[in-house]
């Protein structure tokens, strides 16, 4: 955070990259402070594990939206329309396979979740390589017709959606077995909260793992710090930005099926519906930083739900007060990446 | 934005010699021969709508154009001409509309209270655009758009949970001052066979107001100030290295589209007696504005016009075309679902994209490419 630390004689090896603790102590901080005011802890730690699990839900829908950011300066306004597009996936699986989700066997009602996740990531890495050809490509370098062009983009896709699958909200069935709730004692967890905060985690670590220790990782950090010098380097920044387009959509399908089965309706507004909390997260975590994404996604879930319980007409203006607060302490976001 | 709307090449020249017309149109004149035979047709036939066709619809219809005219011009000021892309502007029509309704149905249905409601809208949206300006606009232009829309969202749901006093989902129906019901009349004889009756005068003091505001704005994005806005649009950095503080011209550039917006929405629920979520706030009719500013020709008042026109128009036959359409395709898969009346939209969205790509001018800067 401050400059100077930095030690004014050149090191004999490169210093350790410091670890910026105090926005991760924001979260545990904010949980300290909202059990006081909700009262009896079984409570609290039931609004904690929900806000927890939605935290997960965002970020699996965000974390692509800020990979690419960071990555090629692109805004894609239209990244809510893959969120949408994931859900309606999984009608591909579930129409013929109905019968799975009624079945009570969490075997096959993992595996039909799983099927959904993979059909649904096959559909919008499609839909975000075509997008990425046709729609944001010719716009590089300018944020102004990015924005208007990739609003273009949803419009119509939206519309497609509509067409396709007729104008209607569509109920799918949350699989038999992922239904109800573990209970302890006083402490209720939906079961299906907990999946989400279990493949929310995984994929979390599984991004970390791959950009903090594989050579791809290492390229498209790279690239975000300085994509002019990676490019210099010999390595082509345009693949390289392609597929991470193309996975950050994948990644927002499935955040779409996590979405789907929770909300348990299909419209093809609901991909925009929740793109309000995305860009709240990813401006909250500081544009194109993965961490602070993750971070950003939890405080504004948490926050929401301890909001929603104590006063529940204020839950929505919670997320903005949120993102003031932070703004006004780091402009940039809790973890300010992009310098551009 | 390289197609800029640079100064008109005769800027001098048209303001020594230019009449009443140049003034009024602040020396910004259509430059364009089927540019100024479309305004001037779409301005007589908005003037003269009570008097050639009957019926409410046509009259509900050319309301309708006059109040987006307004309030797209509007959103123009900050997209055409300073580059900001916002979210937030229903917000502020809205802000106007639930201004008007509130204060006549929970006051009286009085000019004092169309005054107070005005007043206290257009105080309510300049205190928001400030802060939310001051919040954003400081750190990174594309902040703003995404907190504009984090913003309007909120509103949006502000109003329809607030149903104690903006009536929540089903939105305010009110009372207008007797001069503008219908059961007013000036005349007790019907003038050229149309009766000259409270709605009519509605209908002029809804097009009276946005010729006005129009007008304004229009002097507005040709004055030194609105060339300080191209400016900054173009380069940033070089405005601010000329000493404009770059911060403070753009929080008052969405302070004043704010404003006019505010105003729209008041004419919007004068016109309708109502307002609800769906009429002012819906993120739909965010996504008419951008089309509208973006097919009319960004950075062209004029555009505005064009663009209103054209959209509300298409929204009223658009649809009976491709029901039509649709129905000669039955039995073809897919194919009539594409051309079905409701996904209008679709190709409205295509025709956005294009325009975005191939004429950044639109419609008006095509237009004005044609002919000098």
């Amino acid at each position: 955070m401050s400059d100077m630390a930095a030690p004014s004689t050149a090191p004999a090896e490169l210093p350790r990259a410091k670890t910026d603790w105090l926005p991760l102590l924001l979260v545990p901080a904010l949980g300290l402070l909202a059990l006081p005011f909700v009262g009896s802890p079984s409570t609290w730690v039931t609004l904690t594990v929900a806000g927890l699990a939605m935290g997960m839900m965002i970020f699996l829908m965000a974390s692509g939206l800020t990979l690419v950011f960071g990555l090629m300066d692109i805004i894609n306004f239209g990244h809510g329309v893959f969120i949408s597009l994931g859900a309606y996936a999984t009608l591909l699986v579930l129409g013929p396979l109905a019968g799975w989700a009624l079945e009570d066997s969490i075997g096959l009602n993992l595996a039909l979740l799983g099927l959904c996740i993979l059909v649904a990531m096959g559909v919008t890495a499609l839909a975000g390589a075509v997008f990425e050809r046709v729609i944001v490509r010719p716009v590089y370098g300018s944020h102004l017709k990015q924005i208007l062009v990739t609003m273009g983009g949803l419009i119509v896709t939206e519309q497609l959606i509509h067409a396709i699958w007729g104008a209607s909200p569509i109920p799918i069935p949350l699989p038999q077995s992922l239904r109800g709730a573990f209970v302890f004692g006083d402490i209720v967890m939906e079961r299906y909260r907990v999946v989400a905060v279990v493949i929310g985690l995984a994929v979390f670590i599984g991004m970390q793992l791959l950009l903090n220790r594989t050579r791809i990782g290492l390229l498209i950090r790279a690239g975000v710090e300085n994509p002019e010098m990676v490019e210099a380097l010999g390595y082509r920044i345009r693949r390289l930005f392609v597929s991470v387009f193309i996975a950050g959509s994948a990644l927002a399908g499935l955040g779409g099926v996590m979405w789907a089965f929770y909300r348990q309706t299909l419209t093809a507004g609901m991909g925009m519906e929740v793109m309000v909390l995305v860009f709240i997260v990813i401006i909250i975590g500081g544009l194109g930083s993965v961490g602070g994404c993750f971070v950003g996604s939890i405080l504004v879930a948490l926050v929401a739900n301890y909001v929603g319980f104590i006063e529940p007409k204020l839950a929505l203006i919670s997320n903005i007060l949120v993102m003031a607060l932070v703004l006004i302490w780091r402009p940039q976001g809790l973890f300010p990446v992009a310098r551009r | 934005m390289s197609s800029s709307s640079a100064l008109p090449l005769a800027f001098d020249e048209t303001r020594r010699r230019g009449g009443i017309l140049t003034s009024l149109l602040s020396s910004d004149l259509p430059r364009s021969r089927a540019l100024s035979v479309i305004l001037f047709s779409i301005f007589a036939l908005l003037a003269a709508t009570p008097f050639l066709f009957s019926g409410s619809q046509p009259v509900g219809t050319a309301a309708k154009i006059c109040v987006f005219i307004v309030l797209v011009a509007s959103y123009d000021l900050l997209l055409g001409y300073s580059g900001i892309v916002s979210f937030a502007h229903t917000m502020f029509f809205g802000i106007g509309g639930y201004g008007i309704a509130i204060a006549l149905e929970r006051v009286s249905p009085t000019w004092g209270s169309v005054a107070i409601g005005s007043a206290a809208a257009l105080g309510l949206s300049a205190v928001l655009a400030i802060a939310i300006g001051l919040l954003s606009l400081r750190v990174r232009a594309i902040f703003f758009s995404m907190i504009t829309l984090a913003v309007a969202t909120a509103a949006a749901v502000l109003a329809s949970q607030l149903s104690e006093i903006t009536g929540g989902e089903d939105g305010l129906s009110f009372q207008l001052p007797p001069a503008l019901r219908p059961a007013f009349r000036v005349f007790s004889e019907p003038v050229f066979g149309t009766m000259i009756n409270g709605r009519l005068l509605a209908y002029y003091l809804v097009f009276a107001v946005s010729l006005v505001v129009f007008l304004a704005l229009l002097r507005i994005v040709n004055s030194p100030f609105g060339r300080v806005l191209q400016a900054i649009r173009e380069n940033e950095f070089r405005a601010e290295a000329l000493g404009y503080r770059v911060v403070a011209y753009r929080t008052a550039a969405s302070v004043i589209s704010a404003l006019a917006a505010t105003i729209a929405g008041a004419l919007m629920a004068l016109w309708l007696r109502y307002n609800g979520p769906d009429t002012t706030l819906s993120f739909s009719i965010m996504i008419d504005i951008l089309l509208m500013v973006v097919i009319g020709g960004m950075g062209t008042m004029y555009g505005a016009v064009i663009g209103a026109a054209l959209f509300v128009l298409a929204q009223s036959y658009l649809q009976v075309l491709m029901g039509a359409g649709s129905a000669a395709l039955a039995g073809i898969p897919l194919l009539p679902n594409l051309i079905h009346p409701d996904r209008w939209l679709l190709w409205l969205g295509a025709l956005f994209i294009i325009s975005v790509y191939a004429f950044p001018g639109g419609i008006v800067g095509r237009l004005r490419q044609g002919k000098p």
